[in-house]
């Protein structure tokens, strides 16, 4: 079975703040705060530019971050998809 | 309801009917110095009543109930009717005040700014305020404090004073007792007694307070002081509100400015003077 | 006049809100709370013609309405991300379906539970796909699951353990005991889609299953919001369809509820002015026994009558605090290039 596709919510409806190390994120269809850390609110950004799954959304977060000896990044990532698509914050298509 | 009257509180009027006179009798006692607008509709009310027609006779007990109700509380002896009277007004309020958002924290003020002190009852912040507000202070609340969406400012709520146990003691040593209620023993969270605030604290219940600090105190053990961070006091304050989510984005925003522009800091302490003199220390820190 | 008749002549548009004296709104707003009914009151009327202090509390009323209504969309929204990848396709019901389809009762109306209603045939994977997706049983008792299973129209309750919001998954519109039994396969067959891609039911099933919930299903409590319910869907529907009240007497006798609805639409006629056609617009013996069960709450908001004295409460875990969904996994080592 393909890696499954995750589109980010539509412009304007996540507000989000840093809060120290913290982010809170504000979904404003929800009205629930999720309070998140790194990667949540990189993945999220990097969402934006277009639904893609895991490999396409890691091979995005390698132009901007440092992914070296992070392991496997693509499962990883992956991982984090499901617990933002459970949040609601990001949907699988 | 046969016996009934009205109170305001902060922003709030409240209309209070009871199957029975006493509690309103120690009501009417308590709240003789707020100011009355007896022509102004109720944005809460509160009903004591019996459960049933001959229980407000025999073995009276007195059922809270108002327009929002715990469908498990249990009722208190008639005994302690004021208490219940003072249960049900805090209950309308922490359920079904939606203009403000709602700190379960007690607060202080002086020159136009706030202290505001949060946490679980137990944690003293009761009698701190109470304490505080005996001295150059005015007492904004020892319950409720609530945050202004739009301007930020703490706004007062200062009910009468509910002082628990050993408070009752400290406080007894200070003020007449033309401020105190009746000392209600062997209630389910103890002994208690309600205290009066000065008259200039009520007479400027209407003006707000810039918050300028938050403290979550916690009784017991050695004095301590912690600064946290705004994603700690963002977390805690989540905890102390019980309509933020009601409120949704101004209520999130609002919690949100409070934890980035408020400096915040957990402390303990050992007894009432140490966790005065650390609420001075912090003041004084803060004005720096 | 009492309050609650108060309160009825302001919604029904007889009494204009200025005429009332300042106090008489304690009542107002006490019975407006005890039958949920303050928010629709606070969306009627101009706000210029009431005290300072009660305009404050609708406007106060109005943004809490609209967050809620906000938060059973999403409840909706989430019940199709978790359905739609197995294929199940559901109907909303009652408050949450009137807010997706923007009907007339939809203006600060308080919405409980998320009501959906499935095929019969679809039940079973219905609950297997919201388990799947983070709902969870509201209590385990065989006993009240078997009963449950076996004489409701419903799945028992199910919560969502991280949004703590409760979903009742309908097959019918009425218990299965109940000796009226509609045709749920016509309404799941014939609901029309929302221009948010939901499906409601069509506007006169809609009107039958409000009617249903009224009279049929249970004792009238939150009668009078119900019954508002249907006073607003069918006269904006009657407005937009004239032939609507014909239709609906002939769907209603489809699904049995021809003496049903005709009840709930004058009751509704008595109370809030429903205009009714010619052979609606009877007079029963029997009206007068429920227009007093549904006006038995004094100017305290308490019911006064004693079959309903089961108050209005917030339920329990409406209290609890959304848990603060704090990640448990840092990853520490990303940083900036």
């Amino acid at each position: 079975m393909a890696d499954p596709q995750y589109r980010a919510a539509g412009e304007g409806a996540l507000r989000v703040e840093p809060l120290g190390d913290l982010v809170a994120i504000f979904d404003r269809r929800s009205m629930q705060t999720h309070l998140v850390v790194a990667p949540m609110p990189e993945i999220l950004a990097a969402l934006e530019a277009g639904s893609c799954d895991a490999a396409t959304l890691a091979a995005r977060l390698a132009n901007d971050f440092d992914l070296s000896g992070e392991g496997d990044v693509r499962a990883i990532i992956g991982e984090r998809l499901e617990e933002l698509a459970g949040m609601g914050l990001v949907e699988q298509v | 309801m046969k016996h009934r009257t009205r109170i305001a509180v902060g922003p709030v009027q409240f209309r209070i009917g009871s199957s029975w006179g006493a509690p309103i009798t120690a009501l009417k006692r308590l709240y003789v110095g707020y100011p009355q607008d007896a022509g102004r509709p109720a944005d809460a009310t509160v009903r004591l009543f019996a459960a049933r027609p001959w229980r407000r006779w025999l073995r009276p007990s007195v059922h809270i109930g108002g327009d929002y109700i715990v469908p498990d509380a249990l009722p208190l002896p008639l005994s302690m009717g004021l208490l219940a009277a003072e249960m049900g007004m805090n209950l309308q309020v922490a359920l079904g005040w939606r203009r403000h958002l709602l700190l379960h924290a007690s607060a202080v003020a002086k020159d136009g700014r706030a202290v505001m002190l949060s946490g679980e009852s137990g944690s003293g912040k009761s009698t701190l305020a109470a304490l505080l507000g005996e001295g150059d202070w005015r007492l904004m609340g020892d319950e409720f404090t609530l945050i202004d969406p739009g301007s930020g400012d703490a706004l007062a709520f200062p009910r009468a004073v509910s002082l628990k146990n050993e408070a009752i003691a400290e406080i007894e040593a200070r003020v007449g007792a033309d401020r105190l209620g009746p000392l209600l023993a062997g209630t389910p969270k103890g002994d208690i007694r309600y205290l009066i605030p000065r008259p200039d604290a009520i007479a400027a219940m209407h003006e707000p307070a810039r918050p300028a600090l938050l403290i979550f105190p916690r009784f017991g053990g050695a004095p301590a002081i912690e600064r946290i961070g705004e994603g700690e006091a963002f977390v805690r304050l989540t905890e102390a509100s019980t309509n933020y989510v009601a409120l949704g984005e101004a209520g999130f925003g609002a919690l949100m400015r409070l934890a980035r522009e408020t400096p915040a800091f957990t402390i303990a302490y050992p007894d009432s003077a140490s966790g005065m003199a650390i609420v001075e220390h912090l003041w004084a820190e803060a004005l720096r | 006049m009492s309050a609650v008749e108060t309160l009825i002549d302001l919604l029904a548009g007889r009494r204009a809100a200025a005429t009332l004296a300042p106090r008489d709104w304690d009542g107002v707003i006490g019975v407006a709370r005890a039958e949920a009914l303050l928010g629709t009151l606070a969306h009627r009327g101009d706000p210029a013609a009431v005290p300072a202090s009660v305009a404050a509390l609708f406007a106060d009323t109005r943004a809490a309405a609209a967050v809620a209504t906000t938060q059973a969309l999403w409840e909706a929204e989430m019940a199709r991300r978790a359905l739609a990848p197995h294929g199940i396709e559901f109907v909303l019901l009652k408050g949450t379906a009137y807010a997706a389809a923007g009907l007339a009762p939809a203006p600060g109306r308080q919405i409980g539970d998320l009501d959906i209603l499935v095929p019969w045939h679809d039940l079973a994977r219905t609950e297997n796909a919201l388990l799947i997706a983070g709902w969870e049983w509201v209590k385990e008792d065989a006993y009240d699951d078997a009963y449950y299973r076996d004489h409701m129209h419903e799945l028992p309750p199910l919560i969502h353990k991280a949004r703590d919001r409760m979903i009742d998954v309908h097959h019918m519109i009425l218990p299965r005991t109940h000796r009226i039994t509609p045709d749920a396969l016509a309404l799941v067959g014939d609901a029309v889609r929302t221009e948010g891609g939901f499906a409601v039911l069509c506007p006169t099933d809609m009107a039958c299953h409000c009617a249903a919930h009224l009279i049929a299903d249970g004792d009238l409590q939150g009668g009078l919001r119900n019954l508002w319910d249907f006073h607003a869907l069918t006269s904006a529907f009657a407005v937009a369809d004239r032939g609507f009240w014909g239709k609906l007497d002939e769907r209603a006798e489809m699904h049995g509820l021809e003496k049903t609805v005709h009840r709930a639409a004058r009751l509704a006629r008595d109370l809030y002015g429903t205009k009714l056609p010619s052979g609606w617009n009877r007079i029963r013996s029997g009206d007068g026994r429920y227009q007093r069960r549904l006006l038995a709450r004094d100017d305290w908001g308490r019911a006064t009558d004693p079959l309903l004295q089961q108050a209005f409460y917030i339920r329990s875990h409406w209290l609890r605090m959304p848990p603060a969904m704090l990640a448990r996994h840092l990853w520490t080592k990303w940083r900036k290039r």
